[in-house]
């Protein structure tokens, strides 16, 4: 589904990602780990299409089309779907409208007929419960006065509503409380399916026992410098990213 | 009249429409004009050093030599669409270049409130000693003064003693001036609601588009204690008018006024509003949204003037600037002596949708008493690029997304419109402007 391919990139002509190579397949849930500044929030930044990130070398292949030459709301109307680190608050924006908005932006993309407010409604009521996030909440303006918590969880309900292909969740785990984390971790295996692929950037390897991965990356200064599969998050929760920084780059296990 | 101090100030062509008034029997009233007259000649029109107009250009208004109104009729479906297409429910008082059109205003007999032609008022003796709250020293303009020495024609609204009237009031000024014959008209609008009356009044100006015309208004409004009113206006004129609009109200014990102000049309906009608070405990709610394009020149100058104690007044207004237009905002808050516990909020929020539009923004605090509650802040930018790629990498395409932040931007005022009608009509106009906004009132 996702190929990335010495993928290089640089915001403010700052060098982040320096030939970074992944390969994600339909079905399969990938953690990206590391220490900060490595570069992992850039990947799910550019993978997105956020602008004043450049591209300067490699390529990235979803679906087999070249995913950087799309605008973001290509990406989106083709199944790529960004959890943010930090939702932004749109004030006058009802959620429902944008959600409803959205979603008919992306089915007219597809050659589907657009949803009436009535489905909609329905869907949106189906949808909460996912997350256990408030109906009342779905109607307030776009994150505005949310708490940490409601913030992930409405971006995890868009991701259950918009039903994306590729969802690349970053620092999903960031400031949520146990109990938050729970939620919004079962939300997440409750999206997961043989058909989508998930990438999460982390940090912590704690949310990883809440979503187990299928494989685990470390980025290190721009590269994936290990690969391996759920049992590397133990081993780094355990010795840190210190004396991961000479290893050579592409090493497995 | 002294044609060489016309002459010296300016005001030829207006000595001769001052002139050529027919004459009233009305002794107060031939007093009242020919003592703005006075003042007009003396002060002439403002300059480019007068601090109260220097971001407002006036040349061309200045300059243009307008002639009275030659009986040309507006289109009717711009007066329709200036009456919202039916959707009102109210009385509706009509006029076209200033005449009062019997044919095309919808007025019911309703208890509590007498909605008078002002000629057939000042006639009946309603008016006499009631009209000029804006005449005092401190608040005269010289555009307020031409009104006063000109006006032939306007309103009059009075609402009784505890009326509560539910039905909207609407006065509408519709302009029309052909090619090359540029015409002005002075609306006078006076309301007067007496102790604990109930009200709400909406004005629209307006006129077809392109058209050249210059609509010189003047509302007076007069809240008696406890008296309550929503006030709409709603300014739509021609690209190509000019508007200056001089707004006076006063406020006696706690009486409470909102004003929802509109600004969409004219190459030039010139709103001044002046809000008296001179009961003790009395509240003034003021918002406004002014919405400029190509090169618009949008003007608010606000005054609030808290002269007696625990008075309150809150002040948002808003505005969104594309093409070169270029939005002022002045807001003057005065605070006098012994107006203690005054709490007084006041606030501008500008949204530039180009490189070339300005906005000049000065918002103002004048205190002269020591136990009061006053902040003001203004702020101005661009669309937030973070709420942008928010909303696109949900699919939203760039336009949609740029029009509903627009639209989010606009809303908290809109949403306060307390006539659906109005609401309806700035919905339909935002959808029109910004094409990817949202057709119906979110969030």
């Amino acid at each position: 589904m996702l190929e990335i391919r010495n993928l290089q990139a640089s915001v403010a002509d700052k060098p982040i990602l320096k030939g970074l190579d992944l390969s994600v397949k339909a079905g399969e849930v990938h953690a990206i780990m590391g220490p900060n500044g490595s570069g992992k929030s850039t990947l799910a930044h550019v993978l997105a299409g956020r602008p004043g990130y450049t591209v300067t070398g490699g390529e990235v292949l979803y679906q087999g089309r070249d995913l950087l030459a799309l605008a973001p709301e290509e990406r989106a109307r083709e199944g790529v779907f960004l959890a943010f680190q930090y939702p932004i608050e749109v004030p006058g924006v009802s959620n429902v409208y944008f959600l409803k908005a959205a979603l008919n932006a992306i089915r007219k993309h597809r050659g589907l007929p657009e949803l009436d407010a009535v489905d909609f409604l329905a869907l949106v009521k189906q949808k909460a419960g996912v997350v256990e996030l408030d109906e009342a909440l779905v109607k307030r303006a776009v994150n505005e006065g949310f708490s940490g918590g409601e913030k992930k969880r409405n971006e995890i309900f868009q991701m259950a509503v918009l039903d994306p292909a590729l969802a690349i969740l970053d620092e999903t785990d960031s400031g949520l409380d146990i109990d938050a984390l729970r939620i919004v971790a079962d939300g997440v295996n409750k999206l997961r399916n043989p058909q989508r692929a998930v990438v999460m950037v982390t940090h912590y390897q704690r949310l990883l026992d809440y979503i187990v991965p299928d494989f685990v990356h470390v980025l290190v200064e721009g590269r994936i410098v290990l690969s391996g599969g759920k049992e590397l998050a133990h081993e780094l929760e355990k010795k840190g990213y210190a004396w991961l920084e000479q290893a050579p780059a592409g090493a497995s296990r | 009249m002294n044609a060489m101090a016309a002459a010296a100030a300016g005001l030829e062509s207006w000595l001769q429409a001052y002139e050529a008034q027919p004459s009233t029997s009305l002794d107060w009233l031939r007093a009242l004009k020919f003592a703005a007259w006075e003042r007009l000649e003396k002060s002439g029109f403002p300059g480019p050093r007068d601090e109260a107009w220097r971001q407002t250009p006036l040349g061309e208004l200045v300059k243009t030599r307008f002639a009275r109104p030659n009986g040309v009729e507006p289109p009717l479906d711009r007066i329709r669409q200036l009456a919202f297409d039916g959707a009102f429910a109210g009385q509706e008082i009509v006029f076209i270049n200033g005449r009062f059109a019997a044919e095309l205003s919808t007025l019911h007999p309703a208890s509590g409130v007498v909605i008078r032609r002002l000629s057939d008022a000042m006639a009946d003796g309603r008016v006499a000693g009631r009209l000029g709250v804006v005449d005092a020293a401190e608040r005269r303009t010289p555009f307020a003064d031409l009104n006063t020495a000109l006006f032939g024609e306007g309103v009059f609204v009075e609402i009784e003693d505890g009326a509560r009237v539910r039905t909207p009031v609407h006065v509408i000024h519709v302009s029309t001036a052909p090619a090359g014959s540029p015409s002005a008209t002075h609306p006078r609008t006076l309301v007067i609601a007496r102790r604990g009356a109930q009200a709400t009044l909406v004005e629209t100006y307006g006129g077809p588009g392109g058209e050249v015309y210059f609509t010189n208004a003047v509302t007076e409004i007069v809240l008696e204690d406890g008296a309550v009113l929503e006030h709409l206006r709603l300014q739509r004129e021609s690209e190509r008018a000019f508007h200056v609009a001089t707004l006076a109200v006063r406020l006696d014990r706690e009486a409470r006024y909102a004003s929802h102000a509109v600004t969409i049309g004219a190459v030039l906009s010139r709103l001044g509003l002046d809000v008296l608070l001179d009961g003790e405990g009395s509240e003034a709610a003021l918002h406004g949204l002014f919405i400029g394009d190509a090169g618009q020149v949008l003007d608010t100058h606000s005054r609030v003037e808290h002269a007696r104690p625990h008075g309150s007044s809150r002040q948002l207004y808003k505005g969104i600037l594309d093409g070169r237009s270029r939005g002022v905002f002045h807001g003057n808050v005065l605070v006098r002596p012994g107006a203690q516990q005054t709490d007084a909020w006041q606030t501008n929020k500008n949204l530039l949708l180009s490189r070339e539009a300005l906005v000049h923004s000065v918002p103002q605090l004048e205190i002269f008493a020591d136990d009061v509650k006053c902040k003001h802040g203004s702020t101005t930018g661009q669309l937030d690029p973070a709420a942008l790629f928010y909303l696109r990498s949900r699919g939203l395409g760039e336009e949609a997304a740029r029009g509903l932040l627009t639209w989010a931007f606009a809303s908290d005022i809109v949403g306060r419109l307390p006539v659906p009608a109005v609401k309806a009509a700035l919905t339909a106009f935002l959808h029109q402007r910004l094409p990817s906004a949202p057709e119906e009132a979110v969030a």
